[in-house]
């Protein structure tokens, strides 16, 4: 693709959960586009509305106690507008999901072949036996050994990079536009995760999806992100190329939290943390989210929340301080 | 009276197998080889990282030196104290070897205040009430905590780093001499962690403790650890000062680790896994060198008999202190006939880190 | 007990922000629940009468007068009408329902003591005295509640005495079942080997760290088995095995009053309202507390 075309564009999303506490706001006006063919990755720790905005994304946010604001443009569609029938078209089909237990997306009362074949057949109306060939495939693609055998085994007779592996496949089974996946490596050993890790970026470049990866660990994001974007309490700090980013982080946050990542090379050094505790989602304070912890604050940062400005080419942060 | 050629921990030969409940009526029971034959010795003050994947047996180890679980086999010293099944010597143990867990919330009763958790385990070896709540009040500043703000709080009103302090705190209540923390600070956000890390570095100072630091985390576990073990399906594959094990890692299985660890640096990516497969499980491993049927360099001894720790060749540790499990680690290469044909595996060569 | 700590001063401790407790925050959310409320003020009030009936109730349960015999409710003097045998139907209410509630609620609490002990030492022993405790208790287990109840009754002859024993044995298999069940699934959480990590006994884990966290499903299900044990005993008294004649108790009165269910059915309905009524109430507040329970 010579000119980038932008598949997936997010603006001004709120996402509030009303809580016994008050209402909180996990995503508090998140802008941001995925690329064609780009892989996004949404970085930050607890709390700061990565998974919150994924699953707006994907429409799996509970109703009842959820406001969801702003716009959501999928592949040219609408889909915070969406209802019935094209709900079901887009979710599994332009869009899917990978979950970081697979146990959330995976029946144990039904064989993998089984659930594979259930999605192919509900959203490409082919035969069954068409639909258990390309769970064939599938498996074939995301490296699953002996994939015939598999294709028999229930979740629970696989182990956790296989049952990973799994899902992926069922994520592409629709060949979806965009792949969201929040977290799918956390919680597999090292050895798997590099595996799979590989896996997606793979299948990501062959196939040309778009996808947003959600993940607290700067390392995988930078296996396998193009562009990244930090979030803070709701809001996107700071987005841009991923080397950019991460050599040359600009804003305070995304700064303190590169320099209180563990790396062993810096044994015997003492490593400072980021001091404070993010703000509670109830009670946002005036202006910058970070200004209580940040070395940098100003004046001006308890006024109006920061926008993004762009410092150079793709990279832009919010702060009053990185000017 | 501990001299300083006696070691604070002193394992040899420690076994544990489990039983699965066989599926079928008349099936044999199958038998997991959780731990074998692990050894080692450390002296005061030093903190022991220990690095495996899941299988490998290293939270069985946690529990075995806490006399959680009864072992099939071995000598355990713990600060000089032999560990026994007896009430009254598991009791003396557990005065000396404390254990942090990795559920933070799991590890503290819902229904007793932090104030509570803390006096319970002094209460119990006879510190009347009032100094015990003097103990845990004081404990609770130690780790960080205002005691007037925690002290009465129940575990769900806390945050999961502050969870793991009182832990931490409960851990030290009764002056143990070793603490063991199991994967203790892996459920962390980043930066709650690295003040995690910080505060065990401190104690451990302030309290001359000993440390035996199990996770999955290599970065981690080299930055806190002086020595650091490597497991694999039950067995120690490679031991050593973290350094030397780190920078000339001699066993295949430890080099691969290694390599799995993702890159920090975007502009150079892994290309290839280290590895292929998942780690097996401990179900049947198999003969000989455990690793050898995800080993490039596997040849025929490594089927026939299992290889014992020896030196390695590292010039800097050349005391013998860095020692790897495999037949081919002195072996000229192309001297054996190797098991199975392995592709060249192309991967970058340094460990992740920052250029 | 150590010696390298500094003597802790003398001086006070500061005071300490408290934390409501977990029950304190349950008793919160109960009073909060208007059914649970409306169900504790009812049974509160029909316990207080029959708590205070020799003081309150307007006649002598056992005088009664074969001229003043099934008169309806509302006729002056007798509020809520008289029995088969001119006796005040009031008062015979409220003096029953010292009977009958006794045989609820006594072989409840009994079976409780008993059941949740042995339940929570079985749980938590596991192995051999597990299976001792549990296959003993599933032998009892395999009769019928209601027709095992009947049996013992009768194998022991009529009486209240008899009839507390019975219900005792047949309401011992569910609470040890349910305490068990409850006390397994404490038992692998880590606190537990927390605790044993501190070097505590069986007994002291128990004590300290069991029972408050499996009282709860426990208390749940015995308030629960309150409403079936009341009904029980008066079923096991309409049949002729509990309460004897002339002793008042609302099962056996549903029982002499059978025949004037066509002459005057409310006056014949009234206890079994009553055994109702208390029924549904306990039953009620069970949902409650367990609503209560459920936010950790």
């Amino acid at each position: 693709m010579t000119t980038p075309s932008v598949l997936a564009r997010v603006q001004d999303l709120t996402v509030r959960f009303r809580t016994p506490r008050g209402e909180a706001c996990a995503v508090n006006g998140v802008d941001f586009e995925v690329g064609a063919g780009e892989v996004l990755g949404l970085i930050g720790e607890s709390g700061c509305g990565k998974s919150g905005t994924l699953r707006a994304l994907m429409r799996l946010l509970p109703a009842a106690r959820t406001q969801i604001g702003g716009r959501i443009e999928v592949d040219g569609q609408d889909v915070l507008g969406m209802q019935g029938p094209t709900l079901e078209r887009y979710r599994g089909g332009t869009t899917a999901m990978i979950f970081q237990d697979p146990a959330l997306a995976l029946d144990p009362v039904y064989t993998i072949g089984q659930q594979i074949g259930e999605a192919v057949q509900r959203h490409q109306g082919c035969s069954r036996a068409e639909a258990r060939d390309r769970a064939f495939q599938l498996l074939d693609q995301v490296k699953v050994p002996s994939p015939a055998a598999r294709l028999n085994n229930y979740p629970h007779e696989m182990s956790g990079g296989m049952r990973q592996r799994a899902m992926i496949a069922l994520a592409l089974s629709c060949s979806p536009k965009l792949v969201l996946a929040d977290e799918p490596t956390t919680a597999l050993d090292a050895t798997v995760q590099i595996q799979v890790l590989l896996i997606i970026r793979e299948l990501q470049q062959r196939l040309g999806m778009s996808a947003i990866f959600v993940t607290h660990d700067l390392g995988v994001a930078a296996e396998v992100c193009d562009r990244i974007a930090v979030m803070y309490a709701g809001r996107i700090v700071e987005t841009g190329r991923t080397e950019d980013v991460l050599l040359h982080p600009q804003h305070p946050y995304t700064q303190a939290l590169l320099a209180s990542t563990i790396h062993g090379s810096l044994r015997g050094t003492r490593i400072e943390g980021i001091r404070g505790a993010p703000p509670d989602l109830t009670r946002l304070p005036q202006g910058c989210a970070f200004r209580d912890r940040c070395s940098r604050a100003r004046s001006e940062c308890g006024g109006d929340v920061p926008v993004l400005q762009p410092v150079q080419g793709g990279h832009a942060v919010a702060c009053y301080a990185a000017r | 009276m501990a001299s300083a050629n006696d070691y604070m921990v002193d394992v040899a030969g420690l076994r544990k197998q489990f039983h699965v409940r066989p599926e079928r009526w008349g099936a044999k029971p199958r038998v997991v080889h959780a731990v074998s034959d692990i050894s080692f010795k450390l002296r005061p003050g030093v903190t022991m990282g220990i690095v495996g994947e899941s299988g490998c047996g290293k939270s069985t180890v946690a529990r075995l030196l806490m006399g959680l679980v009864e072992a099939d086999g071995g000598d355990v010293r713990l600060a000089g104290q032999r560990l026994g099944y007896e009430p009254a010597q598991l009791k003396a143990v557990r005065r000396k070897v404390q254990m942090v867990f990795q559920d933070s919330f799991a590890s503290l009763n819902p229904r007793m205040t932090v104030e509570a958790s803390l006096m319970f385990g002094p209460v119990v070896h006879g510190m009347p009430r009032a100094e015990a709540r003097r103990n845990a009040h004081d404990l609770l500043a130690r780790v960080g905590l205002e005691p007037a703000r925690f002290a009465g709080r129940y575990p769900h009103e806390v945050s999961g780093g502050q969870r793991q302090r009182v832990n931490i705190a409960r851990a030290l209540a009764l002056r143990p001499e070793v603490v063991i923390f199991d994967e203790a600070v892996s459920a962390l956000d980043k930066s709650v962690e690295i003040q995690v890390l910080n505060l065990l570095q401190d104690l451990k100072a302030e309290f001359g403790l000993t440390y035996l630091f199990i996770s999955h985390d290599l970065n981690v576990v080299q930055y806190i650890s002086d020595q650091v073990l490597v497991m694999y399906l039950g067995k120690i594959v490679e031991i050593g000062p973290v350094q030397a094990v780190y920078e000339h890692p001699a066993h295949p299985y430890t080099r691969a680790l290694l390599a799995s660890m993702p890159s920090m640096d975007p502009r150079r990516r892994t290309v290839a896994p280290p590895i292929v497969g998942d780690p097996p499980s401990p179900i049947d491993p198999p003969s000989g060198c455990r690793f050898r049927t995800r080993c490039p360099h596997a040849a025929v001894p490594c089927a026939e008999a299992e290889p014992m720790l020896v030196r390695t060749h590292t010039q800097t540790h050349a005391d013998g202190s860095h020692q790897a499990a495999c037949h081919m680690l002195n072996a000229a290469p192309g001297s054996w006939q190797p098991l199975v044909p392995t592709p060249p595996v192309h991967t970058r060569t340094t460990p992740g880190a920052m250029a | 007990m150590n010696t390298t700590t500094a003597p802790l001063a003398a001086t006070a401790l500061p005071a300490i922000e408290a934390s409501p407790s977990y029950w304190a925050g349950v008793r919160r959310r109960l009073l909060q629940d208007r059914v649970a409320v409306v169900c504790m003020v009812i049974l509160a009030l029909i316990v207080l009468g029959a708590l205070l009936a020799p003081w309150i109730a307007p006649h002598d349960p056992a005088v009664g007068s074969v001229l003043k015999r099934l008169k309806p409710v509302g006729t002056p003097g007798h509020p809520l009408g008289t029995d088969e045998l001119g006796r005040d139907m009031l008062t015979r209410l409220l003096f029953g329902g010292r009977t009958s509630l006794l045989m609820g609620i006594a072989p409840v609490a009994t079976a409780l003591l008993i059941g949740g002990t042995l339940g929570m030492v079985a749980g938590f022993l596991g192995g051999r005295v597990n299976a001792v405790i549990m296959r003993s208790v599933d032998v009892v287990f395999a009769f019928p509640s209601v027709l095992l109840a009947v049996a013992i009754a009768g194998a022991l002859g009529a009486g209240i005495g008899n009839t507390l024993l019975a219900l005792t044995i047949v309401l011992i298999p569910p609470l040890v079942r349910v305490t068990e069940s409850a006390t397994t699934q404490v038992r692998a959480i880590e606190f537990i080997d927390a605790a044993r990590a501190s070097g505590a006994g069986n007994a002291v884990i128990m004590r300290a760290h069991v029972l408050s966290n499996v009282i709860g499903p426990v208390l749940v299900y015995a308030t629960s088995l309150l409403s079936v044990s009341i009904i029980m005993a008066a079923g096991l008294s309409f049949i002729g095995l509990g309460a004897k004649p002339p002793t008042a108790e609302w099962g056996l009165m549903l029982n002499t009053l059978r025949n004037a269910l066509y002459s005057q059915p409310l006056v014949a309905a009234l206890p079994g309202v009553l055994i109702f009524a208390v029924s549904l109430c306990f039953n009620l507040l069970a949902d409650g507390l367990r609503n209560a329970m459920e936010v950790q």
